[in-house]
């Protein structure tokens, strides 16, 4: 290849890691390669090439393509927001509202553009509850639910270790002075934390995400969404280890901050989305909603009752239940209070974070 | 990187697409160049899709292609070197001890030895195909030590040294997503995502896979699976629950159920879930209506 030919190639990965995706040397080097081998006999080949040897995952395909375009093909492409859409079913209600991430629809009237500008620059200020968070995600490891793995550890147990017996026997001449044993050792259940957004939990959000991060941060294997007219998945913005940045990228994810609640569906979508689903299987879920349902109860019903089936525990915080006169009289509320392990206070983030703590203490015990 | 352009005489993706066919199994071009870029560049091919969309079976073909024994290592969570790797036969160790008496006796010799997927595969790189499935359900101490192996193809037993492949072995790694990969692990690997296949796709792998079912059939089927695809469900029909559902229909046809009633019957094979089945109950028929004349 000719140095002036071989020029895209070494611009792509350039321009690959500043759009956010990795791309090593080596896989340059690859890539390279593998030009070579296919021919090539068009851009197509190219373009199959890249996406072998570069792997994009599904959700970051759109973003991979756009650079390829731009570097290739001279066409400059606005990448897409990261989301992932490549699991989502086409799940629609009756009134054929959409429940997918609605990117390049039709544009939005003035009103609706008016909102989702004032949702999309909703900021998050640093309170004066870092010290609670701090406390919070100290205190996780220890207060998370545990649960028996597969794995084997030495330690005193039922069950013969014979690796280490043949060890012992090894230097003592074939004797055998006392059996080592292993037991399982344990492992954190996995959390699942889903946060109403919806209009009526506006007070109560920007806490509930702080937690979740507080939770990210501090606990493993915990995942977060956003509930509200839809489904998103923050728990990747909230891997950021700075809470402000981790903050800003989510609220940017969500866009249906103080929207209409569609628990039943927003939760159907996350069950029928495999992927998803098993994040549910075996985990403690822990649900931060006042489960003021505007359709009818059934979806959400429904939903839980899968939900129920799939997790270890549920623990619904709802801000009403901060009051001890509080009765769950809703049908949906009246409906899923059976399938609860517990309806706890979600008024406040420190009540939050104590009924999180206290729940998976008390559930151990 | 030694690359090689041609593995037992398949010299490019469209050779390699149509052995697989012969192996009965339709890639389309994305899969068939992934794979033939992973044997040519002596990387693992990495292969990840819903449930059901057929990546262990694209491994299975490949072997078949090259005609090498499938070694398969199922992941699960907690795996361990043990289970991977190798393993000392204990009780076979003290029995020997025992008859040995005074006699010297080589207690890490091969007949000891209990070889596990990943030591077979280096053993014998030429004669097999390693296929990790779902590593996305092993942990992250796992994967983080499939990283190495994949890198240098070596095993260090403490007693016996350390093993190293001739060659590279053929890898092939397949993940459902239920959690996300480390970057390093996908940079070694050579990739490709398999969806859905498309309906004409969809409808051949019927036919070839199922060779009682009729055209018409498997087209109705492979429709309306794709319909129920579109719907909410814990389980979407995968390509084999297609190939099972008319397969099933075909046969209650051909005991006298008409055809539309045959498809409802044996919803069962497609749907596996109590709440799909009631909540696709209602539409089914519109569903499979029109076509299911």
């Amino acid at each position: 290849m000719t140095p002036a030919a071989l020029s895209p190639f070494l611009s792509f990965p350039q321009a690959l890691r500043a759009a956010g995706l990795p791309a090593s040397p080596e896989q340059t080097v690859s890539f390279l390669a593998a030009v070579g081998l296919l021919g090539p006999r068009g851009i197509a080949d190219i373009r199959r090439a890249a996406h072998a040897v570069y792997g994009p995952g599904p959700d970051r395909r759109e973003t991979f393509d756009a650079v390829f375009d731009l570097v290739f093909m001279g066409r400059s492409l606005a990448a897409p927001a990261e989301g992932t859409p490549e699991d989502m079913p086409q799940a629609r209600d009756a009134e054929g509202f959409d429940l997918m991430p609605e990117a390049e629809e039709e544009e939005p009237s003035g009103a609706e553009a008016t909102a989702a500008e004032r949702l999309f620059q909703r900021r998050f200020d640093a309170g004066d509850e870092d010290a609670m968070l701090r406390t919070f995600a100290r205190a996780l490891p220890a207060a998370l639910p545990r649960r028996r793995a597969r794995r084997m550890a030495p330690g005193k147990g039922r069950l013969p270790d014979a690796r280490r017996a043949f060890r012992h026997m090894m230097r003592r001449d074939g004797e055998i002075t006392r059996l080592p044993t292993r037991r399982r050792r344990m492992r954190q259940r996995r959390v699942l934390f889903l946060i109403d957004v919806s209009g009526s939990m506006k007070t109560g959000t920007e806490g509930a995400l702080k937690l979740a991060h507080a939770l990210v941060q501090g606990g493993e294997r915990v995942e977060a969404f956003t509930l509200g007219t839809r489904l998103t998945r923050v728990t990747r913005a909230l891997r950021h280890r700075d809470r402000t940045q981790a903050l800003a990228l989510a609220s940017g994810l969500v866009a249906d901050w103080d929207g209409g609640t569609r628990l039943g569906e927003a939760l159907a979508v996350f069950l029928s989305v495999p992927r998803f689903a098993s994040f549910a299987r075996g985990a403690l879920v822990v649900v931060v909603s006042d489960g003021l349902e505007r359709g009818g109860p059934e979806a959400l019903v429904s939903a839980m009752v899968r939900l129920r089936g799939l997790a270890w525990s549920v623990l619904w915080l709802s801000p009403l239940a901060a009051d001890p006169a509080y009765r769950p009289e809703t049908g949906a509320m009246q409906a899923i209070l059976p399938l609860l392990d517990r309806l706890g206070d979600g008024s406040e983030p420190p009540a939050i974070a104590r009924e999180i703590l206290h729940f998976a203490k008390g559930a151990r015990a | 990187m030694a690359v090689r352009r041609s593995i037992l005489g398949i010299d490019g993706p469209e050779p390699l697409a149509r052995a697989m066919r012969d192996a009965q199994y339709i890639a389309d071009e994305g899969l068939s160049t992934a794979a033939y870029l992973a044997l040519a560049l002596g990387k693992p091919l990495l292969l990840e899709g819903a449930p059901g969309v057929g990546k262990t079976e694209a491994a299975k073909a490949l072997a078949s292609v090259l005609g090498r024994e499938l070694v398969r290592l199922q992941c699960y969570e907690g795996i361990d070197s043990a289970a991977a790797l190798y393993e000392w036969n204990f009780p076979r160790q003290m029995l020997a001890i025992r008859q040995a008496g005074e006699e010297y006796v080589n207690l890490y010799a091969d007949t000891f030895l209990v070889a596990r997927p990943l030591l077979l595969a280096l053993q014998a790189p030429r004669d097999r195909v390693l296929l990790i499935d779902e590593i996305d359900r092993a942990d992250h101490e796992f994967e983080a030590f499939l990283l190495e192996f994949l890198s240098d193809f070596t095993i260090s037993i403490p007693e016996r040294g350390t093993i190293r492949a001739e060659e590279p072995p053929v890898v092939i790694l397949t993940s459902n997503r239920t959690r996300e990969l480390h970057e390093a692990l996908r940079r070694r690997c050579v990739y490709h995502w398999i969806g859905y296949p498309a309906p004409a796709l969809e409808a051949e792998i019927v036919m070839m896979r199922a060779a009682s079912v009729a055209r018409d059939t498997a087209d109705r089927v492979v429709a309306a699976v794709n319909g129920l695809r579109a719907e909410p469900l814990a389980k979407p029909p995968g390509v084999a629950e297609t190939v099972e559902w008319a397969e099933a229909a075909t046969l209650l046809h051909s005991q006298g159920v008409a055809w539309p009633r045959a498809f409802l019957r044996s919803i069962g094979v497609a749907l596996k879930d109590q709440d799909d089945l009631e909540w696709v109950a209602p539409r089914l028929e519109a569903l499979l209506g029109g076509q299911a004349a």
